[in-house]
């Protein structure tokens, strides 16, 4: 080896060296650089990829009636999704779960291709267990499940209306469901959780907060009468060609509602059967020009006037009257009629006398501490006022009129919120959708005597001589009235279109239960309220007395 | 010359061992290194493997076949090895040109040659010492500094397989034959200017080397500046692997707790990008001492070419101790993200049986020329 190999060889040695202690220095450099400076930005890179904050769905609390009959109910099902920013779904995959879960894969389709950049997309919401396994069968990479829950009606369209329903995410939209979310609704926990690549669930880091479950609310509604009243209310409906009609039943001792249906109804398990006419709960939100059915209420002002007695008699001969150039008339000349009679008939021309005979406000304040014009606060959503007048009252006509039940509008159920006060014999009580923990504290509105005379008085609509002997009870004393109200049509009253209604409460002695039954616009020769709603409300009747062990009187 | 007492200069009891292990021909204190790189990269890569004991043991005898491929190759005069060189290399040269005739094509490319009777194999990966080794016996009877004329000699030599491993097309591998025999040839002294020259051509010819690349690597290039250009296409495992890196820390979140790499984050977590796994889970501290037994490695190496007492063997050992450098350096760059992504394994550390072999013969022919200094 020649001395100057030797001297290159060292220097080419040198600068080797030199070489690797440079490149050495570039990487622990690096490597101090990413674990020391970058730390804390590629450490949260690191947990944003693989750490996933999950909801631990809490479910809703369930609906029951009075006797811890289930009325709405929380089933677990499973949601179907992908992330299509990460993966997406080829065409066979999409006929294969399409086929698995009975959609359209076209559909799938379209949707995945409007997806764009987002990373979630539902497959399908909602399927249940077995589906869910059956799309777990299929194996396909990226599609994920998420646990939810379903809520189940078992009363179906019969408790539609009271019951409610709720969106697809769980939140109360109609009904208990609304009016009683806060506490339906549970508190979804969630959790951190370490999520591989695929999105699978590797183990759970920490639980951030429990899932806290919805409390279970007990409605008033008893659910055998419910059900009752529901398909009398529907047969009688049909069988009238009536275009809806409403039915609410109360408990006379305490205001809780016992039954509440409405028709038309729907299927609260079908969201197709969704329309805004069929959900809506009539007996709380349509208010309706009463008719004959506020009579007993005008009677009992009468009473309170002092310018009445139960004994006095009222000449409605000729059978009409003309106050202006307004026409009222009875069916025939009844002459001399009792104030019973008057009930009893329900005489047009007698009531009117009686009401232009009293103070210009004894008929409109009576009528207010029935609890009309005002919210009865049941507790469902979506309650009316309606329309008590204030105005025009020194006009005779507008009092005559008023006195008979029009130029006012009242719901179902203020009208039996208004015979529940008699049923009381004159304590106000509101109407309640919950069942009341305590003994009610009414308000005194009507002196007792007046009331009972009033009561007594309604015993003879259901009579053979009454209006109403179709309302008639076997084994118990009914009281109640009847109404036959013609609508408003394009040019004033209509002679074709109507409202039968019964309102009514047994039994008379000690009442149990007060019930108003309403049919709009049904059809037929024979369709007033004695006709058309008093059957109805017999049979629901009956059969409360009998449902609640109420034992049967000696009828008089 | 230099201190020939190097080896019996060791504290006693080190010493006698050595001694036994000198008689047959191996390195003491680089095969010590060797080995608890092995062992570290064994650990490291049950947690990669997510502890599948039966891959984890077909490792192990890997690694095991690799270590007998030391121990025969140290056994080997050095003569042998500068005689059969150039026959060695033309074989080489044969089988590559059979690899682009009828080699198989996996992912793109032909890199393996199944000839009858033999198992499946890479003829680069012979290059990878075959390419050094003919350099450096060209190089070993010639006046150094090389003439110009040998000097052009030598750049043949690397220039027909690189090229050749270039086409089928494994750049990476190219790459690193050429920085083989290149190594070679600085090592000989060429003159500065010459270098400088080649560095200015080279610098010249990078456009022309960039319209000739393909565009996945012409992709990975630019990923190298811009990792997010493509996140989820080539530049996924850069970020992936920087990611798994960084949160890793000083002290790392222990063996068998990185969630990058054993979530399915971390691509190649087994294989080239397994030091992203060592930097997740034993963090900066892991790394460091990984890169150290590497260094240690390599000093040793140039230490042992610099006893070597002829031209050859000088340039072989040195060549090959460089060549052993580049690959860790060309790995964990390429992972941290300051060189473009390359398909380099760790040395001894990644999974698979071929690259180590390879690396393994390397260390036994420079223990080979290491003992055999009465030649």
């Amino acid at each position: 080896m020649s001395a100057v190999s030797r001297v290159a060889g060292r220097m080419r040695y040198q600068a080797v060296v030199a070489l690797v202690v440079l490149t050495a220095v570039a990487l622990f450099g690096r490597m101090i650089y990413l674990t020391v400076t970058e730390r804390a930005f590629l450490k949260q890179q690191g947990d944003a990829r693989s750490l996933r904050l999950e909801t631990l769905q809490a479910h809703r609390g369930v609906i029951v009636d009075r006797n811890g009959e289930p009325l709405a109910v929380s089933t677990p099902v499973m949601s179907v999704w992908f992330d299509p920013s990460r993966r997406r779904l080829s065409s066979v995959e999409m006929v294969r779960l399409g086929r698995a879960l009975s959609i359209d894969a076209d559909d799938l389709a379209r949707r995945q291709s409007r997806a764009g950049k987002r990373e979630f997309l539902y497959i399908d919401r909602r399927v249940s267990p077995a589906q869910a396994a059956r799309v777990e069968a299929l194996g396909i990479d990226g599609v994920h499940f998420e646990r939810e829950y379903r809520r189940y009606y078992p009363a179906g369209e019969t408790a539609a209306h009271v019951v409610g329903v709720t969106n697809i995410d769980d939140e109360g939209q109609e009904g208990a469901e609304l009016a009683f979310d806060d506490t339906l609704d549970g508190e979804d926990g969630r959790k951190l959780v370490l999520k591989d690549r695929r999105g699978n669930p590797i183990k759970d880091v920490e639980y951030l907060s429990a899932a806290r479950f919805g409390a279970d609310v007990r409605l008033s509604i008893d659910q055998r009468l419910q059900f009752f009243a529901y398909r009398e209310l529907k047969a009688a409906i049909e069988h009238n060609g009536a275009r809806s009609g409403s039915l609410v039943l109360l408990d006379a001792r305490n205001g809780e509602i016992l039954a509440l249906a409405n028709q038309p109804s729907f299927n609260p398990n079908d969201p197709t059967s969704f329309r805004p006419e069929s959900m809506r709960n009539r007996a709380i939100t349509d208010t309706y020009e009463p008719g004959s059915t506020v009579k007993p209420l005008t009677v009992l002002a009468a009473l309170e006037s002092g310018r009445f007695s139960a004994r006095s008699v009222i000449d409605t001969a000729p059978g009409y009257m003309h106050i202006g150039r307004k026409l009222i008339q009875d069916p025939l000349n009844r002459g001399a009629l009792t104030l019973a009679e008057v009930l009893a008939k329900s005489s047009q021309v007698g009531i009117a006398r009686m009401a232009l005979a009293m103070e210009r406000r004894a008929v409109v304040d009576a009528f207010a501490r029935a609890g009309f014009g005002v919210i009865p606060a049941c507790g469902l959503p979506g309650e009316v006022t309606g329309q008590l007048p204030d105005n025009e009252l020194d006009k005779d006509i507008v009092r005559a009129a008023l006195a008979y039940g029009y130029g006012l509008s009242v719901t179902p159920l203020q009208l039996a919120a208004s015979y529940l006060t008699l049923a009381n014999g004159g304590v106000r009580l509101a109407p309640s959708i919950l069942p009341r923990a305590q003994g009610p504290s009414g308000e005194r509105v009507f002196a007792e005597a007046d009331v009972r005379a009033v009561v007594k008085m309604l015993e003879g609509v259901v009579t053979l001589d009454g209006t109403a002997p179709k309302a008639r009870v076997p084994g118990y004393r009914i009281a109640g009235k009847t109404g036959t109200a013609r609508k408003v049509g394009a040019s004033g009253y209509d002679d074709a279109r109507h409202v039968a209604f019964f309102a009514g409460l047994g039994p008379v002695a000690e009442p149990r239960i007060v019930m108003v039954v309403v049919v709009n616009e049904p059809v037929g020769v024979a369709s007033g309220g004695g006709e058309v709603a008093a059957p109805i409300f017999s049979r629901v009747m009956a059969r409360a007395l009998r449902v609640l062990n109420v034992e049967p009187e000696a009828t008089t | 010359m230099t201190n020939y007492d190097f080896v019996r200069s060791l504290p006693t009891g080190q010493g006698l061992r050595g001694r036994r292990l000198t008689r047959i021909h191996l390195d003491p204190l680089l095969l010590a290194v060797l080995l608890a790189i092995m062992g570290f990269g064994l650990v490291v890569l049950y947690s990669a493997l997510d502890r599948n004991v039966s891959v984890f043991t077909g490792q192990v005898l890997r690694l095991l076949a690799a270590l007998t491929v030391l121990v025969v190759a140290a056994q080997l005069d050095p003569r042998i090895y500068l005689r059969w060189s150039p026959f060695v290399y033309v074989a080489g040269i044969v089988l590559l040109v059979l690899v682009l005739v009828m080699g198989d094509t996996a992912k793109g490319a032909k890199r393996w040659l199944d000839l009858p009777g033999l198992p499946r194999f890479q003829p680069s990966e012979i290059m990878k010492i075959s390419v050094p080794l003919a350099v450096a016996w060209y190089l070993n009877d010639r006046a150094l500094p090389p003439s110009l004329k040998d000097l052009m000699v030598s750049l043949a030599i690397i220039g027909v397989p690189t090229g050749l491993i270039a086409i089928q097309p494994d750049l990476g591998t190219s790459i690193l034959i050429a920085g083989a025999g290149l190594a070679v040839v600085a090592l000989s002294g060429v003159y500065w200017r010459w270098i400088a020259v080649a560095v200015v051509a080279a610098m010249a010819a990078a456009p022309l080397l960039w319209m000739n690349m393909r565009d996945y690597q012409k992709e990975r290039v630019l990923t190298l500046f811009d990792a997010e250009r493509d996140p989820l296409g080539s530049g996924w495992n850069i970020i992936q692997s920087t990611t798994a890196i960084g949160s890793g820390g000083v002290f790392g979140k222990g063996l068998f707790q990185g969630t990058q790499s054993h979530l399915d984050f971390l691509p190649e977590s087994q294989t080239d990008f397994i030091i992203a796994v060592v930097a997740e889970e034993l963090g900066l501290v892991g790394v460091v001492f990984l890169l150290l037994l590497y260094l240690v490695v390599l000093a040793r190496a140039l230490y042992m070419a610099t006893e070597a007492r002829h031209t050859f063997g000088r340039l072989v050992v040195g060549a090959l101790a460089l060549t052993f450098f580049v690959y860790v350096f060309v790995n964990i760059a390429m992972v941290s993200g300051l060189l473009p992504v390359v398909g380099v394994p760790l040395p001894l550390v990644s999974y698979g049986g071929t690259a180590a072999i390879t690396l393994m013969a390397s260390f036994g022919i420079m223990m080979s020329i290491h003992t055999h200094r009465g030649w």
